[in-house]
């Protein structure tokens, strides 16, 4: 298979596995998280164990301010950013069809515009194919979404878009697995890890710097990338759970959306939505405000560009449910949708895919210290 | 004028910095070195050695007082101040809960990354979080921190009115202080200071911490009659790898793995037992022989074998596929280098419980004798790597420089490597050197503090 890196990734991998090797050397950091015990286990520091190490890292920046070794020393040891490249190097790797690797290269752009097409193009053809009297009426009855947007319709494409979509992700997180165990060392089952990496997700242990935080804006120690990107991420997962449940009273209770504001799909789908807007512009604040020397630069238009993705499909739904009885319902409605499509076309080739591989490493790391800690230790004087 | 001036940037200036601002007294502390380099020797720190009666998450078992003061009695070559060790191993115990409460953070053991020591607690992210988290607090609490300035001389005075000759930026200025606390260290950064004792060869030694631990201001004490503690010219000596910086190498330069391959000299001989240390004190052994070494370089030689036994290093390997073209590029005699290993093959005899020794060999090889035969062979050339000095000033119990007539100047205190010789004679074990710093800079901080509080106008109350 030909390689569709770009040629610069090999110099990205020479000079990981240069910092990473220092690292192994040193290993004063082993306590900040899981990156450098996991490390000091692959001494070779292969193309796939870097990119598993990169995508185990969750770039709290500790180890930055804790390193002798930082610039101006002429070691210019820089692991935050050195592994953000790779990351970057690993997702363009891993997108399923490759041919889709080139809207993982320039992240930003390509999320913004793919976007920003799917959120004017459902407006758009609402308004060429719905009859205005219908999209402009102010609907309060059962199925009043459908009057504008058929519910065969919405159901079928998003069916079809995140069917494919999650295919592609799952396609490139089965390669990013097989990968990271090959030559790996001793690891117990998966099933048997599964608690701990569950565990370390879900309070994204790695964010906390061995116990006092992490690092988000310069040398002190917050939890408030933690703490956002929490509101993000339980947020989202609040908003899935609105649909699972309004999918549910459709089928089996033959209750019509829209819902009242006090009923279970709303309740949950405002608190997810006021926790996404949070998180995401949370988490858009502390990157700007961030220091930039840990930093890749170039992989922040990509975090941008998805954290105003999921802002407006979260503010988008919650402006719908503010305005659903008014005459506006209609194309605020094809707007959400709008959004929501963009970001189902989106998963596997937008930052987003980080959850995916992260949630991988991090089940490969409980399958390694499940096996018992390891012998990469080496007394120090 | 500020009540208390420190002199340095390590765990002892902070620890007294902080110990004075935190009894009252207006702190400055000044730093000869830019701000990236804060932090001294400790920046490059890791583990701290504490006296502990119980297990505790920081460390498993216990560490008594007794225990610790027959640890140093044995590596101090008889010049320890027993009353002085013993009452830094007290004061010990009383570290963790003191640092952590000045923001520091340790690592607790039960994540099972740690090598296993009941002596020593580790500093979560090593020596340079350690420093960061101290200089915070140090700010937070007013302390004024100057960097890139450089005290020229300290007199050897009591008094309570000091004017110290300083520069900063390429401009001198005047620091005034009523008591000052030195904590400079030692002078393992000066070359021409080590050559007094070391001849010319001290040239060649490479510097692992802060370059700007040159020890003028201890050295001018000294001349003035303060009272000698430790052996002029006395180090701690660590092999390195020759292409370490001259400066700042810190913990990753080190040279490891001689068990698994042959050492010679400049000449291509072999001038020691390769096997005969594989303890952690290794790192120091191995330092101290090759300064002693005409040119004071050595090169470890593998085969692909040994390379693939030896622990990782961050320098590639003077690599060759046969022994005389490696020679050459070390710049040994050929025939000399193959004359040694044929020798040490002769004397092979495989079997054994350490994985063969050699028979009728001088020096022999006891361990690890294995042959030197799969090419391609490797080679990397060690220096000695100077960590610190242990020559420096007698202090009294408050910290107090003293006086070759015994008497103690009063005002003119000092904490860490400049006076840790008093505690550590001229040896070491791990941790100590930071052990010494942080007790006696808080002792110095309290003692400058007191006194200068005992001065000022009732009605000032202690800062909590």
């Amino acid at each position: 298979m030909p390689e569709l890196s770009p040629p610069d990734s090999s110099t990205t991998l020479a000079e990981a596995r240069r910092v990473m090797n220092l690292c192994n050397v040193c290993s004063y950091c082993t306590g900040y998280c899981a990156v450098f015990h996991a490390s000091e286990r692959r001494p070779d520091l292969t193309r796939d164990d870097l990119h598993y190490l990169a995508n185990l890292c969750h770039n709290c920046r500790a180890c930055w301010y804790a390193c002798q070794y930082a610039p101006p020393h002429e070691f210019a040891i820089n692991v935050p950013a050195t592994l953000a490249r790779v990351r970057h190097d690993s997702y363009r790797r891993y997108a399923w069809p490759r041919a889709f690797a080139a809207l993982l290269a320039r992240s930003g752009p390509a999320t913004l515009m793919v976007s920003l097409v799917a959120t004017l193009l459902i407006p758009l053809l609402t308004l060429i194919l719905v009859p205005w009297d219908t999209l402009f009426a102010v609907h309060r009855e059962a199925g009043a979404f459908y009057a504008v947007i058929p519910w065969g319709v919405m159901t079928t494409v998003a069916l079809i878009t995140l069917g494919t979509s999650v295919l592609a992700l799952g396609i490139g997180v089965a390669r990013f697995w097989r990968d990271i165990g090959r030559g790996a060392p001793p690891a117990s089952s998966w099933w048997r890890a599964l608690p701990r990496a569950a565990a370390d997700l879900l309070t994204l242990r790695n964010l906390d710097g061995g116990g006092g935080g992490c690092n988000d804006v310069d040398g002190r120690f917050t939890q408030w990338r933690r703490g956002f990107h929490h509101a993000l991420f339980y947020g989202f997962l609040l908003c899935l759970a609105s649909t699972t449940v309004a999918a549910g009273y459709h089928h089996f209770l033959a209750l019509e959306a829209p819902y009242p504001f006090f009923s279970l799909p709303v309740l949950l789908g405002t608190a997810g939505g006021v926790g996404m807007m949070a998180g995401t512009a949370g988490l858009v604040w502390v990157k700007r405000r961030g220091d930039p020397a840990p930093t890749a630069a170039e992989t922040l238009p990509a975090d941008y560009a998805l954290l105003g993705l999921l802002f407006a499909v979260a503010a988008t739904g919650l402006v719908l449910l503010a305005l659903r009885e008014t005459a506006a319902m209609g194309l605020l409605l094809a707007l959400h949708l709008g959004t929501v499509l963009g970001f189902f076309l989106l998963v596997p080739y937008s930052k987003f895919v980080h959850g995916a591989y992260r949630g991988a490493a991090l089940l490969r790391r409980a399958m390694e210290q499940h096996h018992g800690p390891g012998t990469g230790i080496t007394a120090k004087e | 004028m500020n009540d208390v001036l420190v002199i340095g940037g390590g765990i002892a200036a902070f620890c007294a910095a902080l110990a004075a601002r935190r009894a009252g007294a207006s702190v400055q502390l000044v730093d000869s070195a830019p701000r990236h380099l804060l932090g001294g020797n400790a920046r490059h720190s890791r583990n701290l050695r504490l006296v502990h009666d119980a297990p505790s998450p920081l460390f498993p078992g216990r560490y008594t007082v007794e225990e610790f003061l027959t640890d140093l009695r044995r590596v101090s070559g008889g010049h320890m101040d027993e009353d002085l060790a013993r009452l830094m191993a007290e004061r010990s115990r009383e570290l963790p809960d003191w640092l952590q409460a000045q923001g520091v953070r340790f690592q607790p053991t039960g994540d099972g990354m740690l090598p296993w020591s009941c002596k020593t607690a580790f500093f979560l992210g090593g020596g340079r979080a350690m420093i960061n988290a101290l200089a915070r607090t140090a700010e937070d609490l007013g302390v004024e921190i100057l960097h890139d300035t450089k005290v020229l001389d300290v007199r050897l005075r009591a008094g309570d009115h000091h004017h110290l000759p300083a520069c900063r930026e390429g401009s001198s200025l005047t620091l005034s202080a009523r008591t000052v606390v030195i904590c400079s260290g030692g002078y393992q950064a000066n070359p021409e200071a080590l050559s007094r004792t070391w001849g010319i060869d001290a040239a060649a030694f490479l510097v692992r911490g802060s370059p700007h631990v040159r020890g003028e201001i201890l050295l001018s004490l000294l001349a003035q009659g303060a009272a000698p503690a430790g052996v002029p010219g006395a180090c701690h000596l660590v092999a390195v790898n020759a292409m370490a910086p001259a400066a700042d190498g810190g913990i990753v330069t080190r040279v490891d793995g001689m068990p698994w391959g042959l050492v010679v000299d400049r000449d291509g001989r072999r001038f020691q037992d390769e096997g005969a240390e594989i303890t952690p004190r290794r790192y120091s052994f191995w330092g101290r022989r090759v300064a002693r070494l005409p040119g004071a370089r050595a090169h470890l030689i593998l085969d692909a074998t040994g390379l693939r036994r030896a622990p990782p290093s961050i320098y590639p390997t003077h690599r060759a596929d046969t022994l005389e073209a490696l020679a050459r590029t070390l710049a040994l005699n050929p025939a000399i280098l193959r004359d040694t290993v044929d020798r040490y093959h002769a004397a092979l005899r495989p079997d054994g419980p350490e994985d063969g020794h050699t028979e009728g060999l001088e020096p022999p090889k006891t361990r690890r004798a294995l042959p030197l035969t799969t090419p391609p062979f490797h080679a990397w050339t060690m220096a000695p790597g100077i960590t610190f000095t242990c020559h420096g000033l007698k202090v009294d119990a408050r910290a107090r420089i003293m006086t070759v007539d015994g008497r103690p100047c009063d005002g003119l205190h000092a904490a860490g490597m400049i006076m840790a010789p008093t505690v550590l004679g001229t040896g070491y074990v791990a941790g100590a050197a930071l052990t010494v710093g942080a007790v006696f800079g808080r002792i110095a901080g309290e003692e400058a503090a007191r006194r200068v509080l005992t001065l000022r106008p009732e009605g000032e109350k202690c800062l909590n």
